[in-house]
């Protein structure tokens, strides 16, 4: 399959973040054509393309526009979610770091669309030369006049604030999202009533991730039937897929959904030498894990789910034979663990207690009962709090009892992890890797 | 310590950006901790003051975010991420080193003020593994004797550049008054991109791939 640069096209440009480097590609010219379609028919574009949320939940884009009550008197506002925090997931900081501009275009395009004046670019705070350009891309569209009142003298009046969060994984969570940007306690919120009805101060909201926004002014300028011309039949289009870990090239690759792990990792010139793909992740650590016998799973948000996971983030963090699977799943509950926000029992209580058993079954001192009770601690949080945190905490926990039980077993008749972890590094020789294998 | 006049000044301007005025506290929050290094209870009650809030409502908000200090901390941030996929490829060996290297561990400063170690969870740059960052800039794919490096040039007054960042790492103080939302001119320093972020680009160009 061949790879599709659209979004990361121009990253490797002369000061590719600033206005002019953005207009030299057709930079704003979408919004132009936009305002001659009609905010309608640019909902309507957006949902033809097919155009799935790219923050991992794949809701069609066009459609959560669509739900937007338009009778409803107050105000209408966008919230672009770049709080991108779900461990694996590396595209929307580089994005927004070489390519600032094709999001406040994207956010140009969508406010008008469903009626907002004023947009909201929520972008975690523990990246502040990603935040500088975005301060410097929507200081310079104010100045060229795609911002403000009358943007390109249509009469259309748009602000854009640029918001920084100040630590907290939940608040990419779209409705602890909205709570923050209240200046409140990122805590998610009980739906109905969704955002799109009652949202940022319970007016009509559309929270979408920097990717989703990024995309639509390509779907505006090329067409719907050429961005649906990619992908597969229900998930359509390009989109950035991630790959990290033991891989020997990894980075960002932009390609259109259904590509598989198999053919990315070509691309990314195989596994590390000596090395064997153990498990991996399809998109972020709340995905469950799968393994190398799910390298030609086709990456779509339809594929990866009827292989038992989710396609998430396209966040791809690919392990070696001398990773600890108990490790690695330790580590993420424990950051589960740091991570919930306290609100909902099940969620606070579960991964508190799920961090204490499997810290002692890493160390060798594992009862007969540790699996079992994991497990039940998992169906006790899955399913049974406000918001999707708890339910991505037992990914983990689930996938790599599944696919690793005898691991975890090894740990108690060894007395401790098996493994080497200096072997796992990234600079360690070639040679260390066959102890594990 | 008492709030400066310019951040009084400023407090105004943030909160003109937003249509209700307590969507302010977290840029101020930011912005007191420029002032004072943290947020102290005097830049608490600033905010409370400013937004017509409780002291206990900022409180609240103030301590449910792991960036706001609550007690004066380093000039440098030095956060190693040891979230899985970094801690497997080194960030544990880092974080290890770097504390026997400084006798510090997760949350102290340095006697002399200059650093604070911290471990932190993902920082979206796994292609970078594994990652450590000063006052939130990029530091990629670090080695244990990188990492002691950055620590030892921050404690002799040296200046430390990001690897995809501004052209040297600012103090928290300056970093905070960027996340209050007050630009510091520094947008145009560093790369656009680095290689990992690249390697499909530059692979789609070898093949002559395009959308």
């Amino acid at each position: 399959m061949k790879l599709t640069p659209v979004l990361s096209a121009h990253w490797d440009e002369h000061e590719s973040w600033t206005i002019d480097a953005y207009s030299r590609h057709d930079g704003y010219a979408a919004v132009d054509k936009a305002f001659a379609m009609g905010p309608d028919a640019v909902i309507t574009a957006v949902k033809d393309s097919g155009l799935r949320g790219r923050g991992g939940a794949g809701f069609p884009t066009g459609t959560k526009w669509s739900f937007i009550p338009q009778d409803n008197p107050k105000p209408k506002y966008l919230v672009v979610n770049a709080d991108e925090s779900e461990p694996g997931t590396c595209k929307d900081v580089p994005l927004m770091m070489a390519n600032p501009h094709v999001l406040v275009e994207g956010v140009i395009i969508a406010s008008y669309a469903i009626r907002a004046h004023k947009a909201f670019i929520y972008c975690r705070g523990e990246v502040v030369h990603v935040l500088r350009r975005l301060q410097a891309a929507v200081a310079e569209a104010y100045a060229a006049g795609h911002l403000g009142t009358d943007i390109h003298g249509s009469g259309y009046d748009l602000d854009v604030v640029v918001h920084a969060g100040a630590g907290a994984y939940i608040c990419g969570e779209e409705t602890a999202l909205l709570d923050s940007l209240e200046g409140r306690r990122g805590q998610p919120r009980l739906r109905p009533p969704f955002p799109a009805v009652a949202g940022l101060y319970a007016s009509p909201t559309v929270v979408n991730n920097v990717e989703s926004i990024a995309s639509v002014p390509a779907i505006i300028n090329r067409g719907v039937e050429w961005f649906s011309s990619f992908g597969t039949e229900k998930s359509k289009g390009w989109t950035l897929y991630s790959l990290s870990g033991h891989v020997k090239n990894p980075g960002q690759f932009e390609a259109p959904l259904g590509i598989t792990l198999r053919e990315l990792l070509d691309l990314a010139g195989g596994m590390r030498e000596g090395s064997e793909l153990k498990f991996w992740t399809p998109g972020g650590s709340s995905t469950p894990i799968l393994t190398a016998e799910h390298l030609d799973v086709p990456l779509d948000y339809e594929g990866v789910g009827a292989a038992g996971s989710m396609l998430g983030t396209k966040a791809l963090q690919c392990f070696d034979q001398t990773t600890c699977v108990v490790r690695a799943v330790l580590r993420w509950t424990e950051f589960y663990q740091h991570e919930s926000c306290g609100k909902c029992t099940p969620c606070r209580e579960g991964t508190y207690w799920m961090v204490r058993i499997l810290a002692r079954l890493e160390a060798g001192h594992g009862t007969d009962e540790d699996i079992d009770t994991l497990l039940d601690t998992c169906d006790n949080i899955f399913g049974r709090s406000f918001c999707a945190l708890g339910d991505g905490a037992v990914s983990p926990i689930q996938s790599g009892i599944k696919y690793f039980q005898d691991e975890f077993l090894a740990h108690r008749t060894h007395g401790g992890c098996p493994f080497d972890a200096t072997a796992s590094t990234a600079w360690a020789a070639p040679s260390s890797r066959a102890v594990n294998a | 310590m008492p709030i400066s006049d310019q951040t009084r000044s400023e407090a105004a301007e943030v909160i003109a950006r937003y249509p209700q005025k307590r969507s302010a506290l977290l840029p101020l929050l930011h912005l007191v901790q420029s002032d004072e290094g943290f947020v102290s209870p005097d830049g608490i009650a600033f905010c409370a003051e400013v937004l017509d809030l409780t002291k206990a409502e900022v409180g609240a908000v103030a301590t449910f975010y792991t960036m706001y200090k609550r007690k004066p901390s380093g000039t440098y941030s030095v956060g190693v991420c040891t979230n899985t996929l970094c801690a497997v490829m080194g960030g544990d060996a880092i974080l290890a080193e770097l504390e026997a290297h400084t006798g510090l561990h997760h949350g102290e400063t340095s006697d002399d003020g200059v650093v604070e170690l911290e471990h932190i969870e993902c920082n979206a740059a796994c292609d970078y593994a594994p990652v450590v960052m000063v006052n939130w800039e990029f530091f990629d794919n670090q080695t244990p004797e990188s990492a002691k490096q950055i620590v030892d040039d921050l404690r002799e007054g040296k200046d430390v550049v990001p690897t995809r960042g501004a052209a040297k790492v600012c103090t928290l103080k300056e970093v905070s008054r960027v996340l209050a939302g007050f630009t510091d001119g520094r947008a145009k320093e560093g790369v656009a991109a680095g290689p990992a972020s690249l390697v499909g680009l530059k692979l789609a160009q070898q093949r002559g791939d395009t959308a």
